[in-house]
Order: structure tokens, then sequence, then C-alpha cells
């Protein structure tokens, strides 16, 4: 799959915004791929347009050979999907849902009968098969979910934001069977804004924002690039002051965040060696992750 | 964008969707077949026999026949519109089944055309009891009472048209309600379901002629009476107008909401 200088804008006139703004990535087959970003960055509306849901304004989408949206439904006959927001059909059992959902494919009910067994297994829900949706957990349902996206048994499948609003014990169950479907050699396109979700399962990420790229690589890679090696949270009442006196001079850079002082930095023993004399103060020492290069990147403002 | 306006595609590809509404309702079947005998047997006995011992004959016709062959056209109208609006909305938007169909292989137009189809469909089962019923009374025992089926499905494909558009344009479940009142319940007094329209004022007479119900009356009345219809490609063209050209806004509306 490949996406090269897409653009797409909404509204009209002088109110017209950029939601894409000159977009381009491939993604390397059995990889996965993440698209990471702020709420409103664009992530959801690139997999609309890669789905064929939108036509953007210009750029050249392709999946598998075919041109987006021109021969989006071909696409979409080797693509699964697991949407955002649960869209599993209530009126059906578990297994209904997987009989139905592979019927809009045109995948005959005799094949199905063979491979819902092999679904319902891998989603863990077995013993849940004739269940109506309203008995399921949140982690079950999307389970299901995952499971009714490999009904066609797609070469590459999109998901956004797969672990939104479930607890540790599910979204870990979750990266596990992604890292499952990895192995099987499928391709995965995932949109989160989960920084350890992107870290563990991506192969490579793109950190999108206002429509634009503004990183590529690979997790490490990006860290190691963008941002220094370590990190101190300091806390406390004399954070701050501790923060003026010596932070500024012994880190590379300093940030605020409420009550809390970031301190990065590539050699932290000066910066630690200071903490041992002061009152008040409380610190964590940690090695610069997804999350730090994330607000680095994309600012620490809140997005609504 | 110019797609927006480009005619419907039709496929075979409506089937799925189809097939899964179908699969609901013989879920809930039994309660839906109860419902569909129960409220025209009330209705006709209760209109039939108590307006009718005062009426006795409408056009030397009995009343409860009179009626019965005329109130069959607007249940099957109201069982298209509610199909379309309220459960055709809930799919769209509460339940949002349509947006895992097109996750599926399935386009828009498959989603309105299936929602269409399966709107007169469930209609025609409506349109179906009540002849059932209708029988029971010893009304429309007649040959010519088969092509009532056909029509009735025309009739339901046409209220799901018109149906499909408000379902389209609606913000939520409280705009239908316009519609039912200040659309389809008119159109119900102005179509000679329970007087001829004769009785209207000629202004309203005129006005009649347009509305598809009428349209329907015409047709579905003498075929249960024993008749037939006096300018059946006329009425059979306001349908299929209606049908046509509501199915097409309906198409278009709802790209646009996508």
């Amino acid at each position: 799959m490949s996406v090269s200088k897409l653009h797409k804008a909404f509204g009209a006139g002088e109110q017209r915004v950029a939601i894409i703004d000159d977009l381009s990535f491939a993604l390397r087959p059995g990889e996965c791929y993440g698209l990471l970003g702020p709420n409103g960055a664009g992530k959801t509306t690139t997999l609309r347009l890669c789905l064929g849901l939108a036509t953007p304004d210009s750029g050249e989408i392709r999946i598998g050979g075919k041109a987006i949206p021109e021969q989006a439904r071909a696409a979409r006959m080797r693509v699964g999907v697991v949407p955002q927001a649960d869209n599993l059909d209530p009126d059906f059992t578990v297994q209904e849902n997987l009989l139905v959902f592979a019927r809009y494919f045109g995948i005959p009910d005799a094949t199905m009968a063979q491979r819902i067994p092999e679904l319902l297994e891998f989603a863990n829900l077995t013993a849940k098969k004739d269940a109506r949706i309203a008995e399921l957990s949140g982690g079950m349902k999307r389970r299901l979910t995952l499971a009714r996206a490999l009904v066609n048994d797609p070469d590459l499948i999109f998901m956004d934001e797969p672990t939104t609003g479930l607890d540790p014990q599910a979204r870990h169950m979750i990266w596990e069977r992604l890292k499952n479907l990895l192995a099987r050699g499928k391709t995965i396109l995932l949109t989160t804004h989960f920084m350890d979700e992107a870290e563990r399962l991506c192969d490579r990420l793109a950190v999108i924002d206002h429509g634009k790229m503004i990183a590529e690589g690979s997790p490490q890679d990006l860290i190691a690039q963008h941002i220094e090696a370590e990190v101190l949270e300091i806390y406390g009442e004399n954070a701050k002051s501790w923060a003026e006196q010596h932070g500024r001079s012994h880190a590379s850079r300093v940030e605020y965040s409420g009550e809390t002082v970031f301190c990065y930095t590539n050699d932290a023993q000066a910066l630690l060696a200071t903490l041992q004399h002061v009152q008040g103060v409380r610190y964590m020492h940690r090695p610069a992750n997804l999350e730090d290069l994330f607000l680095k990147l994309t600012g620490r403002e809140m997005r609504d | 964008m110019t797609t927006i306006y480009a005619p419907p595609v039709f496929s075979l590809r409506f089937y799925p969707i189809w097939r899964r509404n179908f699969l609901v309702w013989k879920k809930l079947m039994a309660a839906s077949i109860i419902g569909n005998i129960a409220e025209p047997l009330i209705t006709l006995i209760a209109f039939g026999y108590g307006l009718g011992s005062i009426l006795k004959e409408i056009d030397g016709i009995p009343y409860i026949h009179y009626l019965a062959s005329g109130s069959i056209c607007m249940s099957v109208m109201i069982a298209a519109s509610f199909e379309a609006l309220y459960s055709a909305y809930s799919r769209m938007s509460v339940q949002r089944t349509w947006d895992a169909l097109m996750n599926a292989p399935l386009a828009l137009d498959d989603i309105v055309l299936a929602e269409l189809l399966w709107a007169a469909t469930k209609s025609l089962f409506s349109g179906a009891a009540i002849l059932c019923v209708m029988f029971a009374l010893g009304i429309g025992l007649h040959p010519q009472v088969v092509l009532v089926l056909p029509v009735l499905f025309l009739v339901g494909m046409t209220f799901g048209a018109l149906g499909l558009i408000m379902n389209a344009l609606a913000k939520g479940y409280d705009f239908f309600t316009y519609y039912f009142t200040l659309v389809l319940t008119p159109m119900t007094f102005l179509s000679g379901v329970y007087y001829p329209v004769a009785q209207l004022p000629s202004w309203l007479q005129t006005v009649s002629q347009f509305l598809p119900l009428r349209a329907a009356v015409n047709l579905v009345r003498p075929l249960v009476l024993g008749g037939w219809p006096q300018m059946p490609l006329l009425d059979l063209a306001v349908l299929a107008f209606y049908c046509c050209g509501g199915f097409y806004a309906a198409v278009i509306f709802t790209r646009r909401r996508f």
C-alpha cells in the first residue's frame, strides 16, 4: 500500500481548512506501520481516504496495485477494518455477526462454517458464540470486531485506535493477537495515540500533526534522532526552584507541565548529583521514550 | 464533487444487506406478524362495523369493503415509511451498521437500494397480512386480487424511496414526526382512503391527483372489489415517477450526508 502527495481540505471559501496536507507514506509487506498524532491530526481521515470512503482533493493512493478511490471496492475485498467505534450488529449473536459480515464479501456460508470456529478461537470467544452483543464486555467486543475484520482473510488490516477504552488486561490481549497476525505475515496500518502501544507493535511509524508528516522511522531510530537519551522527571514543592538553579545549566532541555519539571539530557550524572542534596523534591530517572518524542514534536498544549 | 449527482449504481450486491434485515425480521417474526394482523383486524372491525352501521354504503359498496380496499394502501405506506425512517435511521446513525457495510466491499448506493427494497418487502408482509384478514372477513375474494400484491410492492418501494430522502436529511428521530403529521397524514385524507375524493373541494381534488397514495388507492380498490382500475397506466406512472425520482434524490442526499 502506498500514499503519495495526499491533500484533503474541508469547508468552503475562507473557512477551508487543510486536514491532510501533502502526506506520503508506504507500507512494506508484513510490517506494522503506525500513524501517530494528537486528536484532529488527520489519522482517521487518512484511513477513510485509504478505504475510498472519502475522495482526496489530490494525490494518489494504491492498495495491492488498485487505485483508490476508483477501485476501492475491489481493494476492500483484501482489506480488514477495525473501526474506532464498535459497530457490531446488536440484533445478532457473536457467530451470526461473523456469518452475516462474510456474506457482504460474497463468502459462501459453507466456507464460513469452517472458518468461524477458527475465528472464535482466535478471538477467545468460543464460549460466547451464541451470546448477544449486549452481553459482551468492551474487550470481548473489540476482539469480535478484530475477528470480523478477518472473515475475508485480508492481507492488510486497518486498525483505528484498537485499544481505546480498554482495561490493561484487554489491551494486552489485543496486542498479543496483533503480534500473532504479524507473525502470520499480515500487514497492519495502525492509528493510535497510545505511545506504549506504538512502541510495542510498530516496526515503523509516522508522527502526523495538522495533516502533515513531521517524522517517520522505527520507534528506536526516531527517539535516537530527535531526542536526548535520558529524562529526569522532578516533582515536589521545590522542583521549580531547583530547575531554575541547576536544571537549566545541566540539562539540554527543560520543560514544565503543571507541577512537573522534565529535564532532557544525554548524561544525567551531573543533574542527579545536584538532586542528592535538595529537600522537597522527588524524581524519576528513565530512558527517553516515544511519548517524549511525541510531545517534543507536537507540543504540550491540549487539543480539542 | 460531481460524483454526488451520478446516476445510482444498481448491482446484486444489495442482496446480502437485504438478507441481513430479513434475518433480523425473522428473529422478531412472531411479534411482527401478530401486530400485522391485529392492527388491521381491530381497525376494520371497529371502523367498518361502527361507522359502517351508520354509513352502510359508499358508491354502492359496503363501507367495510370500501375502507378495507383503501386502508390496505395506507398501511403499506406507513409500514414502508416507518422502515425507511426509524429503522433505517437506527441502522445508519445509531447502530452504525452502514459504516460496517462500507468497510466491506459495498458502496452507499448498494445500501440505499437494499434499504429501499427491504422497506418494500416489509410493507408487503404487512399488506399480505391485511389481505388475509380481509379474506377472513369475506372481502376481496376475487381472482384479480392476486394483482394487488405486486402493486403493493411498488407502493412500498415508492414510500420507501420518499422515506429514505427524509432519512438522509434527518438530524434525529424528531424530524420524522413532522413527516408523518405534515405529509403522510394529510395525504391519507386527500387520497380517498376513508371517503371518496369527490367529497373534497375542487382545488383539493386537483391536488389529490398528484399524490402517490391516491394512485395506489385508484389501482388497489377496484382489484380488491373485483373490478379493474380505470386508468392503470396513469396511476402506475405516478407511482413510478415518485419511486424513481425519490430513489435518485435519496441516493444524492445520502451521498451528501456521508
